[in-house]
C-alpha cells in the first residue's frame, strides 16, 4: 500500500467512526439522516456523470417515484420497511430502464434535455395518479420494525440502518467502478467512438449504468421517506435533480467521496438558511452553481486531488 | 354543431389557444435553436429570460404606467442588454468546453432569477390586463375569436417568419450562419465575431422576453412560468431537431395544436403529450423530425 493510499483509508476509517459516534456527540440525528440520504442520492448519480459521463436532468424521476413507492407501500398496504424500500427500489430501476432506454439514443446536451423531459412525466403522473395524494404528497408514513422485529421509531436506530446502507452504498459503487465494467464505463466516458470501434456493446453499458444509477438513487428516495415520514412533489420535481448535479459538481464529478462531500455542503447550507432567508436560499445556491461552473469546476474534493498531485510531482521530479 | 361529439366552440377555442401556446414554442425554441446554433450553448435560462420579459412589462405598467405597445418594444431591449451583459459576464468562459457547462451555468442563472422574484413578488402571480385595442372579441359567425389570443398568433407568427427571413435570407444572417459552420475563418475574413455572437445571444433573450409580454395578459406573470414552459420547449427541440430554423417554427406550432387538441379530448394527459410524442420520435428518428445530425 503506497503513501496516498494509506491516507485515504485512514480518512475513511476516521470518518467512519466518526458517523457512528455523530448521535453521541449531540449531532441531531434527523439532519445527519437526511444528509446521509442524499449523499446516497449524489453518489449514485456520480456514477453515471463521473464514470460513465452521461448528464441526466432527470434523476428526480427515480428519487421521487421510490419515495412515493415505498411510501405507499408501507403507509396504506402495511409493509414493513424492507419490503417498502426494494419496491422502490425495484420501481425506480424499472422507470430508469424505461427513461435509459429512450434517452441513451442521443448524447451529450439531448440527452440531458431528453431525460428532463421524460422526468417531468414522471412528475405529473406523481401529480395526478389518485394514490399519490396530489399536492399534499403522502404525509405520515410510520417507520415500523425492520423485519418486523427491530423498530425503527427511535432516531437511533434508524440512524445506524441509514449509516450501514450509506457504506454498502459506497462499497457498492466502489466495487462497480473498479470492476471490468465500471472500465468499460470509463472508456465510454473518455472516447465513446473507440470503445465502440474495440467492439464493445456500448449502449448496454450505459443502459446498464442508468438502471444502477437509478435503482441506487431510488434507494436513497426510499430511505428519506422513510427516515423523514413523507413523500412530497418536490421529490420528484426538476429542481431536485438541478439540487444533485450542484452536489456532485460542487464535491467533485469522478470523485468518490465528492459527491459525499458536496450534498453534506447544500444540505448544510439550506438547513442553515431556510428559516433566515426564505427565497434566498435559490438564489444563492444559483449563485454557487455559477460559481462552480466558472472557476471551480473539478469541485472541492476534485481540486484537492489536483493539488495533492502536483505537490507529489513536485516532490518526485527532483529525484528522478 | 359539434366535432367528435365537443361542442365546435369548446373544441375550436382548445384549438386557438393550442395555437397560442404553439406560437411561444415555436419562438422560444427559434432562439434556443439560434443560440445553440452560433454559441454550442443550451440556453437553459431562456425560460427565465421568457418570465423576465413578462414581469418587465408589469412592472413598466405597474410602476411607470408605460402601456402595452411601448412595453412591447422596451422589455424585450431591457432583457436583450441583460442578456448581452450575461454573455460578456458569463458565457464567453465556456466555449470551448464541453456544452454541458453552458448548461449548468444558465440553469444556475435560472435559479438565481426565480429566487429574486419569488422573494420580491411571491408564486400567486399579477394578471396583466389586455390592451385596449385589442380587447374584447369578433364573432367570425361560426366563433368567437378573442382579439387578443387572435393578435398573439399573428405577431408570433410575423416575428418567427421575420427570423426566418434575416436568418436564411439576408447577409447578416449568411455571416451568421458562416459562424455557426467555421467561427474561426469567418473572423479570418474581416467580421468581428465576438461581436456577432453577443448580439445574437442578446437578440435570442430579446426574443424570449417578448414572447414573454406576449403571454403576459393571456397567463398570470409569475416567477415560475417559464420554467415550466422551457422543459416543453426542450422537449419541442428534441423533436425537432435544432438543424433547421423553419423546422422549429413547424415543430412549435404543430405541437402546440396537438397540446390543445389532447386538451379536448383527455385533458389528464395535455400535460405529457408532448414528451410522449418525443419518446415516439426518439424511437423512430432519433435525430429528430428536421435534425441532420445522426
Amino acid at each position: 500500500m503506497n503513501k496516498a493510499n494509506k491516507v485515504v483509508a485512514v480518512t475513511y476509517f476516521v470518518l467512519l467512526v466518526l458517523a457512528l459516534l455523530a448521535p453521541l456527540l449531540g449531532l441531531y440525528p434527523v439532519f445527519l439522516m437526511k444528509l446521509l440520504c442524499f449523499a446516497i442520492f449524489a453518489a449514485a448519480f456520480n456514477l453515471l456523470l463521473g464514470f460513465t459521463g452521461l448528464l441526466s436532468f432527470g434523476h428526480a424521476a427515480f428519487f421521487g417515484s421510490a419515495a412515493y413507492v415505498t411510501g405507499w407501500f408501507i403507509k396504506s398496504q402495511g409493509w414493513t420497511p424492507e419490503l417498502g424500500i426494494a419496491a422502490g427500489v425495484v420501481a425506480s430501476g424499472l422507470i430508469g430502464l424505461v427513461i435509459g432506454a429512450v434517452a441513451i439514443r442521443r448524447q451529450g446536451i439531448y440527452f440531458a434535455m431528453i431525460t428532463m423531459a421524460l422526468a417531468q412525466i414522471v412528475y405529473f403522473v406523481c401529480l395526478q395518479a389518485p394514490f399519490t395524494g396530489g399536492e399534499d404528497g403522502l404525509q405520515g408514513v410510520p417507520r415500523g420494525a425492520l423485519f418486523g422485529l427491530l423498530s425503527l421509531e427511535s432516531d437511533t436506530a434508524m440512524y445506524y440502518l441509514v449509516v450501514a446502507v450509506f457504506v454498502a452504498c459506497f462499497l457498492a459503487i466502489s466495487r462497480i467502478v473498479h470492476s471490468p465494467f465500471g472500465q468499460v464505463l470509463k472508456m465510454i466516458r473518455e472516447n465513446e467512438p473507440r470503445t465502440i470501434s474495440l467492439g464493445y456493446q456500448v449502449d448496454r453499458y450505459k443502459l446498464l449504468a442508468f438502471v444502477l444509477s437509478a435503482a441506487l438513487t431510488g434507494l436513497a428516495g426510499s430511505l428519506k421517506t422513510l427516515v423523514m415520514g413523507f413523500a412530497t412533489l418536490s421529490d420528484v420535481h426538476w429542481s431536485m435533480s438541478g439540487e444533485v448535479i450542484l452536489m456532485t459538481l460542487l464535491g467533485g464529478v469522478g470523485t468518490f467521496f465528492g459527491p459525499v462531500f458536496g450534498s453534506g455542503l447544500v444540505i448544510s447550507l439550506q438547513n442553515l438558511l431556510a428559516d433566515k432567508v426564505g427565497s434566498w436560499v435559490t438564489v444563492i445556491i444559483g449563485v454557487i452553481f455559477v460559481l462552480c461552473v466558472l472557476a471551480f469546476r473539478k469541485g472541492v474534493v476534485g481540486e484537492l486531488q489536483a493539488y495533492l498531485e502536483r505537490r507529489r510531482r513536485a516532490t518526485a521530479a527532483p529525484e528522478g | 354543431m359539434e366535432i367528435f361529439g365537443i361542442p365546435h366552440q369548446a373544441f375550436l377555442g382548445q384549438l386557438l389557444l393550442g395555437l397560442v401556446n404553439g406560437a411561444f414554442y415555436a419562438m422560444l425554441s427559434l432562439g434556443l435553436a439560434v443560440i445553440f446554433g452560433l454559441l454550442g450553448i443550451v440556453n437553459f435560462a431562456h425560460g427565465a429570460l421568457y418570465m423576465l420579459g413578462a414581469f418587465a412589462a408589469w412592472i413598466m405598467l405597474d410602476k411607470f404606467g408605460i402601456n402595452y405597445w411601448f412595453a412591447l418594444v422596451l422589455a424585450p431591449l431591457t432583457v436583450g442588454l441583460l442578456g448581452v451583459v450575461i454573455e460578456r459576464l458569463f458565457l464567453k468562459h465556456l466555449y470551448k468546453l464541453d456544452p454541458l457547462y453552458g448548461m449548468l451555468l444558465t440553469f444556475g442563472l435560472v435559479l438565481i432569477a426565480e429566487g429574486i422574484f419569488r422573494e420580491l413578488y411571491g408564486v400567486s402571480g399579477q394578471s396583466y390586463p389586455v390592451p385596449e385595442l385589442l380587447s374584447g372579441a369578433t364573432n367570425l359567425g361560426f366563433m368567437v375569436l378573442p382579439n387578443y389570443r387572435a393578435w398573439v398568433v399573428l405577431a408570433s407568427l410575423v416575428v418567427c417568419l421575420g427570423t426566418w427571413y434575416l436568418i436564411e435570407r439576408t447577409r447578416l444572417g449568411a455571416y451568421l450562419r458562416a459562424g455557426t459552420e467555421n467561427a474561426a475563418l469567418v473572423q479570418a475574413f474581416g467580421i468581428n465575431v465576438p461581436m456577432m455572437v453577443m448580439l445574437t445571444y442578446g437578440a435570442g433573450a430579446a426574443l424570449a422576453a417578448l414572447a414573454g409580454v406576449l403571454a403576459a395578459p393571456i397567463i398570470q406573470v409569475n416567477p415560475l412560468m417559464g420554467s415550466n414552459l422551457i422543459i416543453v420547449v426542450f422537449a419541442v427541440v428534441v423533436i425537432g431537431g435544432m438543424g433547421s430554423i423553419m423546422g422549429s417554427i413547424l415543430t412549435g406550432l404543430g405541437l402546440g395544436i396537438v397540446e390543445g387538441l389532447t386538451r379536448v379530448f383527455y385533458p389528464e394527459a395535455s400535460n405529457i403529450v408532448v414528451f410522449v410524442i418525443m419518446v415516439i420520435v426518439l424511437m423512430i428518428r432519433p435525430a429528430g423530425l428536421f435534425g441532420k445530425e445522426a
